[in-house]
């Protein structure tokens, strides 16, 4: 398609366009006529542990504890792992399985507090940022609670680690926004530009890069200028480029190579080219975490759609979508639904009782008049306007066809797991075949699949070990067994009684052998306690453990 | 007459020299049909097919003594892998076997006597316990398949059924009929 | 469950796209008519009609829903496509045939819409020029020709109840593409067959414009966005530079890249029959490969085969190179470093 044209931007920059990507209609100025409102305390949060990529985060809280705000109430697990914290001052209803936002509707492990009232919060301090460690640094930011807003919600003290050998030369602050109807990101630059920058500061600080570039979207001439505004005050170079409105222009991969010309290599991210992207929200947030010592404790959700006030508000993480809702004037009548995220990439939410959590940028209510019943599907007829509408020049009909064949194999070879699942090619199939459906049911079956081969795999070298002891006890009872054998044989024959048959005598001795044995292996058996393990005890256990390993090299399978 | 002879039969031995050298240069290190088969098989271990596990059942399908329709933890998704790689015709899962939904032992522990004949038992080795200690199931290595139950003299060993957790839940297969569509 | 995403665009529909490449056709459709005589109304109300038929009675066989497939508009497509292939004022029958293999055989057995490997209008159409070569020659001569032209109500007397009163050498000639190969074996130079009666400015009287007409509905789509580029530019260039050689080759028996271009169905098959996107080529490589091959075999097959014109066969024959030719050139995703090579 020769998209790989280069434009000139604003301001000189020489922008490059990446294929395909569609405009499907914005719907922006719905929710952008009221500023930021922040929403009032609510009775009842409930907090889940899993808001991040990663593991999720372990409960530190029990029913009936008392918590403040700011809190933490999960503690991070592992390297790739977030805090979670109270939003409110209250009292811990419960620890358990409640319904999440997420596309399944099934429950997952969550805290509920009970506010009461006085929100009274825990001390937050701001910590110098110039004069930390940088593992100081994004360890404070891990107890911060500090995840990627955009949607994908990595943690960002691990993004933010760019590795030894990795040279960040760019960081990009991704206010592109390309998803209609969200504007969530388009207010917060317009109302906190300054705070922003300064969190991009630390964030270029972590990094050690130099170059600061800000991609907004050029529907959003007032975040552009506010955020323009900001720069000359930063304290350090700033570019806020517009780039063209094209979804999916605000992706990671996609950003960077408008911006840069860099395109990060397939299956890599975008710091093989030494270019890190946050998004704008995030910056803001790990600047109040910075400069304030406040953990994420809310953030800037879009409200939008069928609704009776639709627009932008601050609202508590733990907060009930149903209570988002009501506090937004309630759903007009005849909604259908609800869409998590945006219409391109969003979720239906099956329960809405889910409370808002890191990940949601914004909640649509669904009409019939705005969001029609998709029509019925017809086969594909290969003409490839999804190929010519996928960012990431894949052939997507040709994943289609073998995802819906449950070649998985094929739909792999085919480039599967490049798909970012952007929609743009359901959005432009005249099919309107649900293609993305397709793509997520073929990797997360790839996924299950080899999780089950691990698995397999796994079990078969257990019962293959298990096996070979129990060849070598076998093995090793026996030999025991005939060196007893021959020497009582040879003692009873030297005392054999005359004219009683040798042959005889053999078996007698054989049987004396085993039954002394079976009384020596009855005594040996003593009960023993595991709990209290003695230096002794564990010294023996480890000596065991040793020689298992060594029966594994000895066999050569694990 | 002679001449052509010659010409035709020294092309033939040239030619098949050819080939001879090419299948050893070429040759494809191919694993032995039983691992293969072997490796399509779940490995839960439990004896349903009627051999003592899975590598002994794989060995019979690969010498032709079994069929392929016995596994019923491997499902009609196994068979349809198995009969792909042996080139025959996928069947129903054989009479008397039935496909159950994963799951897990679980050891009632206020009712386990330490007996460890469940130890002895369990093929993957996923139970651990004393003799007269309360015994326990590593739940991440149980296979489900189920050959604890039985030797236990207290009947403290149940079969649990791995629930769809969010970390394990799959996206769905989209179905829309066309057949139907209007 | 639906997913994401949660809208699509308005402007896309199968319905649409046909509706667009038929609109297209209405040019040259036209310039039928007015070069030819109302005849084709007669072939293509036939055409179509015989496609809804059979579209219906297979999908009723194989019990799919009539509505949203007997109204996407492809069974149209194919009889109209097929209907510009034909010569017009030909038996019932003729049109009845060729549009039973177009759906049945080339369509459904294979799986319907979507699923075929083959072009069913090109299919029908060969099957028809190898059963019935006789009437699949006869073809109408353009008006100012012809000793006669059959008005609306003589074409379909002509078509049911065959030839009577009119003889067909009143209305019938030999086209460019069976004329100039007439004359070349009686030893005439392609420059001197060029001087006949049936040639036009540059390629046959009459067919000319009509494939101006195809290529001003061509342009149109492209500018749409119907179509991309790609397949008709290669067709074309497979052509032209097919000719050129030969001409240069032999320059005396050789007619030239714009005879051939604009005589037969070289325009109807850049435009609207390769470009066929079920039986096409689907990346942009391989489209480049497919056109210009299906190019250079038309003009090949014209001027060494038995056969009047070459598109049909080249077609098919490029249709069935998809699979090989997609599979090897498939377009590098982004941020790849070489392209993909999906396992066979
Ligand atoms: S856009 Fe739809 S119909 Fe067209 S090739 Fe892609 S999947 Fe097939
Ligand atoms: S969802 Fe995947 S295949 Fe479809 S356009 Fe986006 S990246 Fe391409
Ligand atoms: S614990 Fe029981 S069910 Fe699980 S693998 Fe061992 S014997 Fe089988």
């Amino acid at each position: 398609m020769g998209a790989r044209e280069q434009r000139p931007g604003a301001g000189g920059r020489r922008l490059h366009a990446f294929n395909g990507g569609v405009h499907p209609e914005e719907h922006k100025s719905v929710s952008t006529s009221r500023p930021i409102q922040p929403l009032p305390l609510l009775p009842r949060y409930v907090v889940p542990m899993r808001q991040h990529i990663g593991n999720p985060a372990a409960p530190l809280v029990q029913v009936g504890d008392k918590v403040l705000k700011g809190q933490m109430i999960g503690l991070p697990e592992g390297a790739i792992s977030v805090a979670v914290h109270a939003p409110t001052s209250g009292t811990v209803l419960a620890v358990g399985h409640r319904p999440v936002t997420h596309p399944s509707g099934l429950p997952d492990i969550c805290v509920e507090i009970e506010a009461d009232g006085e929100d009274r919060a825990v001390a937050m301090a701001p910590v110098d940022w110039r004069a930390m460690e940088p593992g100081a640094l994004r360890a404070h930011l891990r107890d911060m609670g500090l995840a990627g807003l955009g949607g994908a919600v990595f943690p960002s003290h691990v993004k933010l680690d760019p590795g030894k050998e990795r040279k960040i030369h760019t960081l990009i602050l991704n206010g592109a926004e390309c998803e209609p109807w969200i504007t969530c990101d388009d207010l917060t630059m317009r109302h906190h530009a300054a705070e922003i920058l300064a969190g991009a500061a630390v964030m270029r600080h972590a990094l050690g890069c130099e170059t600061v570039l800000v991609g907004i979207e050029d529907n959003k001439p007032e975040a552009q200028a506010a955020m323009r505004a900001a720069a000359e005050h930063a304290g350090y170079p700033v570019e806020v480029v517009a780039v063209p409105t094209r979804y999916p222009g605000g992706g990671g991969k996609q950003l960077a190579y408008t911006l840069t010309g860099l395109a990060t290599p397939s299956g890599g991210l975008t710091t093989d080219v030494g270019v890190q992207v946050f998004n704008v929200g995030t910056a803001y947030a790990l600047h109040r975490a910075v400069a304030l010592g406040e953990p994420m404790l809310s953030r800037i959700v879009t409200v939008t759609g069928h609704v009776a006030r639709p627009g932008n508000y601050e609202v508590r993480i733990g907060t009930p979508i149903a209570d988002l809702l009501a506090q937004a004037g309630g759903e007009l009548p005849e909604a259908t639904g609800l869409i998590i995220g945006g219409p391109m990439m969003g979720f239906d939410l099956p329960e809405t009782a889910a409370p808002v959590v890191k990940a949601v940028n914004c909640v649509i209510v669904k009409d019939r008049l705005l969001f029609p019943p998709p029509p019925a599907p017809l086969p594909c007829i290969r003409c490839g306007a999804c190929a010519r509408a996928c960012p990431a020049d894949l052939q997507p009909f040709e994943m289609y066809w073998y995802a819906k064949a449950k070649d998985l194999g094929k739909a792999q070879a085919y480039s599967l797991f490049d798909c970012i699942e952007c929609g743009c090619c359901g959005y432009v199939c005249p099919s309107h075949i649900p293609l993305v459906g397709y793509y997520r049911f073929a990797k997360s079956e790839i996924w299950a699949r080899e999780q089950e081969k691990a698995a397999a795999d796994a079990a078969r070298a257990r019962h293959e070990f298990r096996d070979f002891r129990q060849e070598r006890e076998k093995r090793e009872k026996a030999e025991k067994f005939a060196a007893k054998a021959k020497e009582t044989l040879a003692a009873t024959t030297a005392t054999a009684e005359p004219g009683e048959d040798p042959e005889a005598a053999r078996k007698k001795a054989i049987l004396a052998a085993a039954m002394e044995k079976a009384r020596q292996a009855k005594e040996g058996v003593q009960p023993k306690n595991i709990d209290k393990l003695t230096a002794a005890q564990q010294k023996e256990i480890e000596e065991i453990e040793a020689r298992r390993a060594r029966a594994v090299e000895e066999k050569g399978t694990p | 007459m002679l001449s052509a002879l010659l010409i035709l039969g020294g092309i033939g031995l040239v030619l098949g020299g050819i080939l001879g050298w090419a299948a050893i240069r070429f040759r494809v290190e191919d694993d032995p049909l039983v691992e293969k088969i072997d490796a399509i098989l779940p490995q839960t271990q439990c004896g349903q097919c009627g051999f003592p596990g899975c590598k002994p059942y794989a060995e019979a399908i690969a010498k032709g003594e079994a069929d392929i329709n016995k596994c019923p933890p491997g499902g009609d998704d196994g068979i349809r892998r198995m009969a792909e790689l042996l080139g025959v015709e996928p069947k129903p899962l054989g009479e008397g076997l039935a496909h159950k939904p994963k799951s897990v032992a679980v050891i009632d522990e206020n009712t386990c006597i330490g007996c460890t004949l469940c130890i002895q038992a369990c093929p993957v080795d996923a139970i651990v316990g004393a003799a007269k200690q309360m015994h326990t199931i590593i739940e991440a290595q149980c296979t489900g398949c189920e050959l604890c139950l039985p030797p236990c003299p207290v009947d403290c060993i149940s079969m649990v059924v791995i629930r769809e957790e969010i970390d394990s839940w799959k996206w769905r297969y989209p179905v829309y009929m066309l057949k139907q569509a209007a | 469950m639906i997913g994401s995403p949660h809208v699509v665009s308005e402007r896309n529909s199968v319905r649409l796209v046909m509706a667009k490449v038929m609109a297209a056709l209405v040019p040259a459709t036209l310039a039928h008519a007015w070069f030819f005589g109302p005849g084709i109304w007669v072939s293509l109300l036939l055409c179509l009609l015989f496609g809804l038929f059979f579209e219906a009675f297979a999908l009723g066989m194989r019990g799919y829903p009539l509505k949203p497939f007997l109204t996407d508009g492809s069974v149209l497509l194919t009889g109209w496509l097929l209907a510009l292939s034909l010569p017009t004022l030909a038996p019932w029958w003729l049109y009845a045939v060729g549009m039973l293999f177009a759906v049945l055989v080339a369509k459904h057995l294979y799986g319907g819409l979507g699923q075929n490997l083959f072009n069913p209008a090109m299919v029908g159409y060969a099957v028809l020029i190898i059963s019935f070569p006789t009437h699949m020659t006869q073809w109408p001569a353009p008006g100012d020709l012809a000793i006669h032209v059959p008005g609306l109500a003589e074409a379909f007397d002509l078509v049911f109840a065959g030839q009577g009163s009119i003889s067909p050498d009143a209305y019938t000639s030999a086209t460019p593409l069976d004329s100039l190969r007439t004359q070349l074996l009686n030893g005439k130079t392609a420059a001197e067959a060029m001087t006949q009666p049936p040639f036009g400015y540059f390629g046959g009287k009459g067919g000319e414009m009509v494939a101006v007409m195809v290529l001003l509905g061509g342009v149109l789509m492209l500018m749409n966005g119907v179509i991309t580029w790609r397949i008709p530019a290669a067709f074309l260039g497979g052509i032209a530079l097919t000719a050129l050689v030969m001409q240069l080759i032999d320059p005396t028996r050789q007619a030239g890249p714009l005879f051939h271009l604009f005589s037969g169905a070289a325009m109807l098959g850049a435009f609207f029959i390769a470009t066929d996107p079920v039986s096409a080529s689907t990346t942009p490589r391989g489209q480049l490969i497919y056109g210009g091959l299906a190019g250079m075999l038309t003009v090949l097959i014209r001027v060494f085969g038995g056969y009047p014109d070459g598109v049909a066969f080249s077609v098919l024959l490029l249709n069935m190179a998809v699979p090989l030719i997609d599979t090897y050139t498939q377009p590098r995703v982004f941020g790849a470093s070489a392209p993909r090579r999906p396992r066979v």
